[in-house]
């Protein structure tokens, strides 16, 4: 860290400016201090500077619990830097507290000498006692490690809005305004976007919107003008590849993929859905674009909003449903129904932490042998995981294609993290999409020349089977969930028909198309694979990256298609000593290669809620690639052993 | 918060499907496959009724489509020979909603059981009603699980003596047509597969009308609830049981010589011999009654006792799938140019340059 210029402010103070490579900014506070909104206005001035960045909200599924207490206590991590970044950062370089339970939830993360900004209003002795302090922390000397900074948020939002005429309680509400506006002046971000954001946000209630503007210029003016802060930091852009970004959330990039999928497809999106955390958003994002010939049922349940897309697919539409958790058990039964029938459908499962109600609000990859396997009798389906939260777009645009094409219900696994995680995105040229023909039948195809319609008659090449719409004269047929006659589709119970319509919906699913994996190695000569799916392709390749730096060689690669797997994957598991795989589960993905490839893949996992750190991932790396890992030589580990140390009982693998 | 959704007007239940002028038989609409119910099943009855009832709509086969749930009535779909999914248990008003949301051209018919669309798919009945989803929902109650075999139902009567429930079944039916009616049904009917005169009256109607349509129709299960309806077939005891009602006639049933009427008496109704109240006192049916028609569908106990068949409530009140065809359409005419690069981009994009 090197002074290396100083800035000279209007307002007479002198404050130094301190370049960096890339900050970690954590926003924690109770669940009504708007702490994710301070932490989303931050990244959009963040992404409009032109920063790469990662985030990671992390909240409680309360939506007010008790207030001050441990369990309220909401966060918002931001990582941003003039490089390409690929996680929401580690340990936070700055840390603000909005009251002692944020302060005594996150001190344990911040590394020695990080920037502590504390509202003092909240430490009170009784605040102070809910949380368990004895003392307050600002008096010991339990923070020396740390450049703690005390400013009575509350009091001076309170001043600053003194002749709004507002209510005490109203004014100091506005306080996460004033934290957002001391940021952005240590961080020299841009504040037009968030004066126009409150603005419009409270466009019907013009008062709170000057009184939030106010105590936003204020947290700003605060900074600039006191003592308290003798240095201000400058990121610079970041040098990504050339073309127009902005910022996307997970969810919203799934939403803007379901409507360019309506598009590409050029069939009318039908979404059905039952509100369910944290996939809610891409409903109420899908809402908003009726205009793209989107319909949007919000359904009594589960169950209906997939049977109701499903009904959707049946006439010709591209029947969508969105889920999360328990949902997607409720779902299961349609989906085999949907394998049965044959018809495109998409399901959207976030994952989140299970089993059961389980973490609704944190993220978990334990959904996979259940996307794969969870339904009565063989039901394969296609399988695509996002890597990204700007991904899930591309994710969504692939698996509207291979449903339409192969008629077939696909599960596209998107989890907690990209969901609400967001990442600058490259936006793609939308004249660029793939376009997919649905195809819809239209005459009578049997091949005995009886002019009759087969239904399940297939195509030679994708094995799918015609997708004939009710309104087209003389292709009224029936379908179901009884087993039926190859080819012609009537009922049938005949033991060998049944063996073969098994086999075929199995041949159809292996027969997708689908891009080899590549495989990552800057040197050539790794002999450790790490191989991942989904949300860790970041903390894998920072890891990676971190090993590669301290002269290590090693190889990543990453799987976007779960089912079928790409075709050269096993040949790529064969050419490595040591295939690592890193899942939030215990063991799922590792399960599979070992029964399908015959590899002894070695498993670390982790279901803490949270992503993996890519220093804990980096540690994880080091041991394998010099031998010393006590797993080297068995077959699993998990996290519990290893960084979060906390755990006992649950490690059952060799301690690390 | 709500909002003035300005409601498209109610037209009938089948404006939008394209109509046809050649001429449609029972046979057109019969399908290649081998009907296999039980000899005797009232399914035959309801069946021949409807592949008699289909052609006289004068739409297009290819419009009609038939969704069924699991169950005996279930396999209906697959001899008739329309469009038709067999889904899964309870699931068919769901499947249905979607369709007949996105396909405003479709006649769209549910058919179900009493386990089907009472126990396993209640919520999924109650909320198609509520909604009023342009369908038309075909419940056959016979009393009885047929297809599993023989286990109580959610409409048998307490006491039921079945394979699960060898000391008699513990508990209280449903009445679906209150449940209906409870259910905000915009329309409502009911009547008995032999009655091919009555049954295909009730359909015409709950075809005309654009929603919801709720028809129960009493079916006998020879195998394992045979004669359950015998109360309202025999000669010697329907007239006194059996109470058709029609929109705008007084309620009045029986032999000529010893005529019932239906009269108010407090917030109830009750039978009494027709001669012995003033003609005035009798109840006319009013089909846009909702409380008439609850009070009607509580005449008749789990003991057949004056059992109301015909059209109990038919109302006009706008469909949910008109409202969301008329949201998303409302939706384009405010931005006739939504473009999709334009959506991607959003209002905050910043350009790196090559």
């Amino acid at each position: 860290m090197t002074s290396n210029e100083t800035a000279v402010t209007p307002s007479g103070g002198e404050h130094d400016v301190i370049t960096k490579d890339r900050v970690v900014i954590r926003f924690a506070g109770d669940s009504g201090d708007g702490m994710q909104l301070t932490g989303d206005r931050f990244t959009s001035e963040t992404a409009t500077f032109g920063n790469d960045l990662s985030t990671l909200p992390n909240f409680p599924a309360e939506i007010r619990a008790p207030a001050g207490t441990l369990p309220g206590v909401s966060s918002f991590q931001l990582h941003f830097a003039n490089y390409d970044i690929l996680t929401p950062g580690d340990r936070p370089d700055v840390l603000v507290a909005m009251n002692p339970a944020a302060l005594k939830a996150n001190i344990g993360d911040l590394p020695h000498g990080a920037v502590l900004i504390v509202n003092t209003d909240e430490f009170t002795k009784r605040n102070l006692t809910k949380v368990g302090y004895e003392q307050s922390p600002l008096e010991d000397d339990s923070l020396a490690d740390f450049q703690v900074h005390e400013v009575a948020m509350a009091t001076l939002t309170r001043g600053a809005l003194e002749e709004t005429g507002l209510s005490k309680k109203d004014a100091e509400r506005a306080k996460n305004m004033f934290a957002l506006g001391l940021l952005s002046w240590m961080y020299h971000r841009p504040h037009e976007g968030t004066e126009r954001f409150l603005r419009e946000k409270f466009a019907r209630r013009p008062e709170l919107a000057e009184a939030n503007i106010l105590a936003f210029r204020a947290g700003h003016a605060y900074g600039e003008t006191t003592e308290a802060f003798a240095v201000t930091y400058e990121v610079a852009p970041a040098k990504l590849e050339p073309g127009t970004y902005r910022q996307i959330t997970g969810n919203t990039a799934m939403a803007y993929g379901l409507v360019a999928a309506g598009q590409t497809t050029g069939l009318p999106v039908f979404l059905g859905s039952y509100p369910i955390t944290p996939a809610s958003d891409i409903l109420h994002e899908l809402s908003k674009h009726k205009a793209f010939g989107v319909t949007t049922f919000q359904a009594e349940d589960e169950i209906a909003g997939v049977g109701a897309a499903l009904g959707a697919s049946f006439g010709g539409a591209l029947g969508v449903t969105t889920t999360s958790g328990p949902g997607i058990s409720l779902k299961s039964e349609t989906i085999g129904l949907a394998v049965a029938l044959e018809l495109p459908l998409l399901v959207i499962d976030v994952q989140r932490g299970g089993p059961s109600t389980g973490l609704p609000t944190k993220t978990e990859q334990a959904d996979l042998l259940q996307a794969m396997y969870g339904r009565n009798g063989e039901a394969p389906l296609p399988i695509i995981a996002p890597r990204s939260p700007g991904d899930c777009f591309h994710a969504a645009v692939e698996a509207a294609a291979i449903s339409v094409r192969y008629r077939t219900p696909v599960i596209v696994l998107s989890d907690g993290a990209l969901a609400n995680g967001s990442e600058p995105w490259k936006v793609p040229d939308a004249s660029t999409l793939e376009s997919v023909d649905p195809e819809f039948a239209t005459e009578p195809n049997a091949p005995d020349g009886s002019g009759e319609f087969w239904p399940y008659l297939r195509d030679s090449e994708t094995l799918a089977r015609p997708w004939a719409i009710p309104g087209t004269p003389g292709l009224e047929h029936r379908v179901g969930g009884l087993e039926k006659a190859d080819g012609r589709g009537s009922i049938s119970y005949d033991p060998d028909n049944h063996d073969r319509m098994v086999r075929l919906r199995e041949a159809k699913i292996d027969g997708i198309e689908v891009p080899d994996l590549t495989v990552e190695d800057p040197s050539g000569e790794a002999d450790v694979l790490v191989l991942g799916w989904g949300s860790t392709y970041g903390p894998i390749v920072a890891g990676a990256r971190r090993v590669r730096n301290l002269g290590h060689k090693i190889a990543t690669a990453h799987l976007r298609h779960l089912n079928p797997m790409p075709a050269n994957l096993g040949e790529v598991l064969a050419s490595y000593r040591t295939v690592l795989v890193p899942e939030m589960n215990l063991g799922q993905l590792a399960l599979l290669l070992r029964g399908k490839y015959l590899v002894d893949a070695k498993s670390y996992t982790k279901v803490s809620g949270l992503p993996f750190k890519a220093e804990e991932l980096q540690d994880v790396f080091l041991d394998y690639l010099t031998g010393t890992h006590p797993n080297t030589t068995g077959t699993s580990t998990d996290a519990t052993a290893g960084t979060n140390g906390s755990g006992n009982g649950a490690s059952l693998g060799v301690q690390a | 918060m709500s909002t003035d959704l300005g409601l498209p007007s109610i037209g009938g239940g089948l404006d939008l499907v394209p109509t046809t002028d050649a001429k449609q038989t029972a046979k057109d609409y019969t399908s290649d496959q081998e009907v296999r119910w039980c000899p005797g099943c009232g399914d035959y009855a309801v069946l021949a009724a409807v592949r008699q009832f289909l052609p006289t709509l004068g739409i297009k086969r290819e419009n009609t489509v038939f969704v069924s749930g699991i169950g005996c009535s279930s396999r209906f779909p697959y001899y008739l020979n329309t469009y038709g999914m067999h889904s899964i248990h309870g699931r068919a008003p769901t499947i249905a909603t979607g369709l007949a949301v996105s396909r405003p051209d479709l006649s769209v018919w549910v058919v179900t059981g009493d386990g089907d669309s009472l126990s396993i798919g209640g919520n999924h009945l109650i909320h198609a009603l509520r909604r009023n989803v342009n369908l038309k929902i075909l419940l056959f109650n016979n009393r009885i699980y047929g297809l599993t075999k023989g286990q109580y139902s959610p409409t048998s009567e307490v006491g039921k003596v079945t394979k699960s429930t060898p000391m008699g079944s513990l508990d209280h039916p449903f009445n679906p047509i209150s449940l209906a009616l409870g259910a905000e049904a915009s329309f409502v009917g009911r009547a008995l597969d032999s009655d091919r005169k009555g049954l295909t009256e009730v359909l015409g109607a709950a075809a005309a009308h654009r929603g919801s349509a709720l028809v129960e129709i009493f079916q006998d299960c020879p195998i394992f609830n045979d004669g359950s309806f015998d109360l309202l077939r025999k000669p010697e005891t329907k007239d006194q049981r059996l109470v058709p009602v029609r929109h705008g006639e007084p309620i009045t049933f029986g032999p000529e010589d010893d005529t019932f009427a239906v009269v108010q008496r407090g917030f109830r109704l009750e039978v009494v011999k027709a001669a012995d109240v003033d003609p005035v006192e009798i109840m006319v049916h009013d089909a846009r009654n909702h409380e008439l028609a609850f009070a009607l569908s509580r005449l008749s106990d789990q003991d057949l006792n004056h059992t109301v068949t015909g059209i109990f409530r038919n109302v006009d009140r706008t469909t949910y799938d008109d409202a969301a065809r008329a949201q998303v359409q409302q939706a384009k005419d405010n931005n006739p140019n939504a473009d999709l690069q334009a959506l991607l981009n959003g209002r905050d994009t910043w350009t790196i340059a090559g």
